[in-house]
C-alpha cells in the first residue's frame, strides 16, 4: 500500500478476505461486511482452533503411549493424500 | 468423523494451506522423535511437546514469508532458523477508525506477532494464520484417526 491514507475500500476488501477463511463463509454475502462482526468471529474461531490443538495434542499423547507411530505412518500418509 | 468439506464451501482444499505435505512431513517426524525420546514421560509432558511440535512444524512450513510464523519461531526459540532481515513495509499512520482498532486489540494478542503490525497487515496475517492453523488441526485429526483405527 503506497498511499499514505488507507481507504475504507481497502479495509473492506481485507475484511472480506478474512471472512472467507472463517467457517460457514459461503453463508455470508460478500457485500459490505461488518468489521466488528468479522473481528469477533475471527477471535472466536482462533480461540477454538487453539483449543483443538490442545485437545488433539493430549489425545495424540495418549495414543503414542500404546501405538507405534512408525508402523502407522503408511496408513497416515495414505489418509493425508486422499 | 467430520466430513472432509468441513470448511463449508464444498471444496475441501480451498481453505487449506498450500504447504500441507510439508507440514505433515515435519509434524510426523516430530511425533516419531517424541515417541522415541519420551516413552517414559507423563501424558501431560508428552502432550506439551506434541503441542509445541504442532506450532513449530506449522511455522517452519510457512517459514520467513509471514510475520506470524517468524514471531512463532522466535517465541519457540527454534535454533535452526537463520536470522533474516524481513522486508519492512513503511509504517502507515493508523486511520481514525476507533471501533475497529479497539476490537483489533484482542485479535493482536491471538495472532503471533500481532502487536507489532498496522491494521491492514494484521488482517492479512490473520487470514494466513487461520488457514495454516486450520490445516494443522485437520492434519492432527487425520493422524489421530489413523492411529486409533
Amino acid at each position: 500500500m503506497s498511499s499514505s491514507r488507507i481507504t475504507d475500500e481497502q479495509i473492506n476488501d481485507l475484511l472480506t478476505k478474512l471472512q472467507a477463511v472463517l467457517p460457514e463463509a459461503h453463508l455470508r454475502s460478500t457485500d459490505r461486511v461488518s468489521a466488528a462482526k468479522v473481528l469477533q468471529d475471527t477471535c472466536n474461531y482462533i480461540r477454538s482452533l487453539h483449543r483443538e490443538v490442545d485437545d488433539l495434542s493430549e489425545r495424540l499423547s495418549e495414543l503414542l503411549a500404546n501405538n507405534d507411530i512408525n508402523s502407522a505412518q503408511a496408513a497416515i500418509i495414505r489418509s493425508l493424500l486422499r | 468423523m467430520e466430513p472432509k468439506s468441513c470448511s463449508g464451501d464444498g471444496n475441501p482444499s480451498r481453505n487449506l494451506h498450500p504447504s500441507k505435505p510439508l507440514m505433515a512431513a515435519n509434524f510426523l517426524r516430530c511425533l516419531s522423535r517424541i515417541q522415541q525420546t519420551a516413552t517414559n514421560s507423563s501424558v501431560g509432558s508428552r502432550s506439551r511437546r506434541i503441542r509445541r511440535a504442532a506450532y513449530a512444524s506449522m511455522a517452519y512450513s510457512a517459514g520467513h514469508r509471514r510475520a506470524w510464523s517468524w514471531a512463532l519461531l522466535r517465541k519457540l526459540r527454534c535454533r535452526r532458523v537463520r536470522p533474516v532481515i524481513l522486508p519492512r513495509r513503511p509504517r502507515i499512520a493508523r486511520p481514525q477508525v476507533v471501533i475497529e482498532i479497539d476490537r483489533a486489540e484482542v485479535l493482536r494478542k491471538l495472532v503471533p506477532g500481532g502487536t507489532g503490525m498496522d491494521y491492514c497487515r494484521l488482517l492479512e496475517e490473520t487470514a494466513d494464520y487461520i488457514r495454516c492453523l486450520a490445516t494443522q488441526v485437520r492434519l492432527m485429526q487425520t493422524v489421530t484417526d489413523s492411529i486409533s483405527s
